[in-house]
């Protein structure tokens, strides 16, 4: 195991260019792409100065790839192969989407339960299709920062909602993995809304934070106490966003025009215009005074013209009920939380759909308090994650500093007898975590078993999510109940669980086979990888070899700072040794031999990895010296 | 999970109470043990070592992962003080071993007659009161768990037996916590 750079709080653990990092608010209806640029956050623009980038791909024959605004355009003519609201299919499988009605020709994909879509290029899962949207900012972010063929940016923060799901987050990884990312860090888009304003404006506290973007709606009670946020709660819809108000809109002038309640007698194509008709009148409403109606009209293929005129006083009748919706989920998560609206220090709104003055109204009667809203509610996320992003990419300066803890979203659980899910880690507590749980064989000689992964807060399995399926194979056999097999269970700080196990009498490492319900298995994901490369087979050798001498490079900084810093911990013949692997990796490194470089970089690794777990121990010493010393100074103070 | 070598055995050797400098008691200042959960936590998360190789990431994990945990039991007062029991050699053991003293047997079966009336006439009073009763209930039994655990010479088998009574207070809290919340739901409507 390698070293560890342990820095002083506010301190950088060695002088370093700064690394290039950017954040990616990967929305239902848009994405943007921010970064850190000299001391200040930027959000990236296309080369037509828009920030926006709709989260439209398409598919058309020939080959022919649209993304954006260019595949937005052909979503009335193409529907089928233009694949808008694709962060509703992440991680879903054929009978989540069933309830949603959609234009598109889904079908299960190969191996998976997870969906896929048919387009005119052929099958395209949803991970696939993100990874396009991923890839057009990561472009985007090469561009404004006018990276070379040999330079990258140093890695990502995605955000995704707070409520999003095992499978959902482990597909957003995926994706970004396929447009050549490397993830710093998946954080929850009210956090990083929390993030944005929590910087600006330094109020410590508790706060809310109500997010309807364009699919999703979430809400996140967040604690900021001496630089660390931590969630204590969050709730929220994957399926109620500002999408839903515009269907609410069209089918209120479907039944005024006696066209029916729903978009049944509709096209794919006047279905889609009438929708955009309704996004634009809605966002026209935000202007006027309750009682003035827009006008406009909307005409059918077949040549019939209808008034589609609305107030904000019909509109808020129409949409009453979209709008009870958050806030009885607010409410909610409140009461589960156990905080009263007057423990809240502030409530901040993020997401487009925000701007409706009816959510504005309701958000502030709710909670009692005018909503906080000075940054843009589009860029809030971006802009967060690009800070955040700059943070672990490892650009803190002085005063600069702090840690997003963060919780579990929902309960992780195991299928028991009769279908009942067993809790295993409750919701909302701290990650990272790990679990274990013993299990035992039923049948004499049982040499295998079959463990069922859920989560969600019902008691039926039927009810929760099904994660994935693991087989545990290589049990000794043994009379029925004897066996003892852990099973360990560990939440990274993303929130994405691994499963490990072992019979505890023999010692014999299960193996584990993880079949994920809804996602792609690593198999899959590099088969994906491998078919993009397929033509390039050099570049790829060449990106393999560059890689391989980057986490050499990284290695050998990390080495020779940490004995440096912390020699004293080491033996003179420790010391030694790890100064002559550093000597052969350091020869290696300028070669072409890919094989003998990570062989040397595993083995320098190997042999500090006792070195760093005792620099780790240090600094968990000093950490609470500091905050004693810190307790002192607090208590002087009052 | 954390190898079991050098530095990475001191951790793990280390318990709950002296991770975060805390002393070996039932008594807490559930403050300072946030504040050193923090600052522990700010030198070890992951976060600190995103940019870092797959191995320093996965060992800030591990460090991360065992903090949790140890903030989780510290700061719930019946699994600090099964925890100490345990650090005692005396095993909770609140699966097999559910025998009571007599007279608790009455009283839950008592609390549960009451929570039941109480939640088909609809009382939100009579479960309120309910609710009083068990939170003083909760707070003597921790009161008494200090007096077992803190003295000079502790009493783990009784304190231990205090321990399963308090889950089952614990148990029988949220089950009231959920029908008080069930006759809310149906009396009061959304905000």
């Amino acid at each position: 195991m390698a070293l560890l750079q342990i820095a002083e709080p506010g301190q950088s653990a060695a002088p370093h260019q700064h690394r290039i990092a950017i954040g990616i608010d990967l929305g239902t209806t848009h994405s943007l792409v921010a970064a850190v640029r000299s001391g200040s956050v930027d959000v990236l623009a296309d080369e037509h100065g828009r920030v926006l980038l709709p989260s439209v791909v398409r598919y058309g024959p020939d080959g022919v790839l649209a993304i954006g605004e260019q595949a937005l355009e052909s979503a009335v003519t193409d529907p089928t192969n233009t694949i808008i609201s694709v962060k509703r299919l992440m991680g879903r499988g054929v009978g989540d989407i069933a309830a949603h009605s959609t234009p598109y020709d889904i079908v299960e994909g190969p191996g998976q339960k997870m969906v896929s879509l048919k387009t005119a290029a052929g099958l395209r899962s949803p991970v696939e299709v993100s990874a396009d949207l991923l890839g057009e900012l990561h472009q985007r972010a090469r561009d404004a920062f006018g990276l070379g063929v040999a330079d990258d940016i140093a890695g990502a923060v995605i955000t995704v909602p707070a409520y999003f799901d095992d499978a959902q987050r482990q597909a957003t990884k995926d994706a970004a993995r396929l447009a050549g990312l490397q993830v710093l860090r998946l954080i929850n888009e009210p956090t990083a809304a929390a993030l944005a304003y929590g910087l600006d404006s330094g109020a410590e506290g508790l706060y809310a934070v109500f997010d309807l973007g364009g699919g999703t709606f979430d809400v996140s009670l967040l604690r900021l106490t001496r630089g660390i946020f931590e969630v204590v709660a969050t709730g929220g819809d994957t399926a109620l966003g500002g999408d839903d108000f515009d269907t609410a809109l069209a089918h209120a002038w479907l039944s005024r025009w006696e066209l029916g309640h729903d978009f049944s007698a509709l096209s794919a194509s006047e279905r889609r215009q009438l929708l955009r008709l309704a996004r634009r009148q809605k966002e026209a409403l935000t202007e006027l005074a309750p009682d003035v109606s827009t006008t406009a009209s909307w005409t059918r293929e077949n040549g019939q013209s209808y008034g589609a005129d609305i107030s904000r006083r019909e509109f808020d009748q129409i949409t009453a009920d979209l709008v009870r919706r958050t806030i009885s989920v607010s409410r909610q998560v409140l009461d589960d939380a156990g905080i009263a609206v007057t423990d809240l220090k502030g409530v901040v709104l993020v997401g487009g759909s925000t701007r409706m003055p009816v959510i504005r109204r309701a958000v502030a009667e709710c909670f009692g308090q005018e909503p906080i809203t000075g940054l843009d509610p589009d860029r809030v996320v971006a802009i967060g994650a690009a800070l955040q992003a700059n943070l672990l990419a490892g650009n803190r300066s002085e005063g600069d500093d702090w840690l997003l803890l963060d919780v579990l979203p929902l309960s992780l659980g195991l299928e028991t007898m009769g279908g009942l899910a067993e809790k295993i880690i409750p919701r909302n507590t701290p990650i990272p975590v790990a679990r274990a749980q013993e299990f035992t064989t039923f049948k004499d000689g049982q040499v295998a078993m079959s463990i069922h992964v859920v989560q969600g807060e019902r008691e039926l399995v039927s009810e929760c999510r099904s994660l994935a399926q693991f087989e545990l194979r290589g049990i000794p056999p043994l009379s029925a109940g004897a066996a003892r097999i852990r099973v360990s269970f560990q939440v990274d700080a993303d929130g994405l669980l691994s499963v490990s196990a072992q019979e505890q009498r023999s010692g014999v490492e299960a193996s584990v086979v993880v079949k994920p319900s809804y996602g792609l298995t690593d198999a899959q994901v590099a088969e994906m990888l491998q078919a993009g490369f397929s033509s390039a087979q050099q570049d790829m050798q060449v990106r393999a070899l560059r890689e391989a001498q980057v986490d050499a490079q990284r290695l050998l900084e990390a080495v020779s700072s940490a004995v440096s810093q912390d020699g004293d911990l080491l033996t003179g013949d420790e010391r030694q040794h790890i100064e002559e692997l550093m000597e052969q990796l350091r020869a290696t490194c300028g070669g072409a031999d890919l094989d003998d470089l990570r062989d040397r970089t595993r083995r320098l690794s190997a042999l500090t990895d006792d070195f760093a777990a005792r620099r780790m121990d240090r600094a968990v010493q000093r950490a609470l010296a500091g905050q004693s010393i810190d307790g002192v100074i607090g208590h002087a103070a009052r | 999970m954390i190898s079991v070598s050098g530095g990475a055995a001191q951790l793990s050797a280390r318990n709950h109470f002296s991770l975060f400098g805390l002393p070996i008691r039932f008594a807490l200042d559930s403050e300072a043990l946030d504040r050193a959960w923090r600052a522990v936590q700010t030198a070890v998360h992951p976060d600190r070592f995103a940019a870092g190789s797959d191995a320093q990431r996965l060992l800030a994990l591990q460090y991360s992962t065992r903090i949790n945990e140890a903030h989780q039991v510290l700061r719930d007062p019946l699994r600090r003080a099964a925890y100490l029991c345990e650090l005692n050699g005396v095993d909770v053991d609140a699966e097999r071993n559910t025998a009571m003293p007599e007279e608790f047997l009455i009283q839950q079966m008592e609390w549960r007659e009451s929570l039941e009336d109480a939640a088909q006439a609809g009382d939100l009073r009579g479960l309120a009161q309910l609710e009083q009763e068990v939170a003083g209930a909760t707070s003597e039994t921790e009161l008494l768990l200090e007096h077992l655990l803190d003295r000079s010479e502790p009493d783990f088998q009784r304190a231990a037996a205090e321990v399963r009574r308090m889950m089952f207070l614990a148990k029988f809290s949220e089950q009231l916590r959920l029908e008080k919340k069930r006759v809310e739901r149906g009396t009061a409507s959304d905000c």
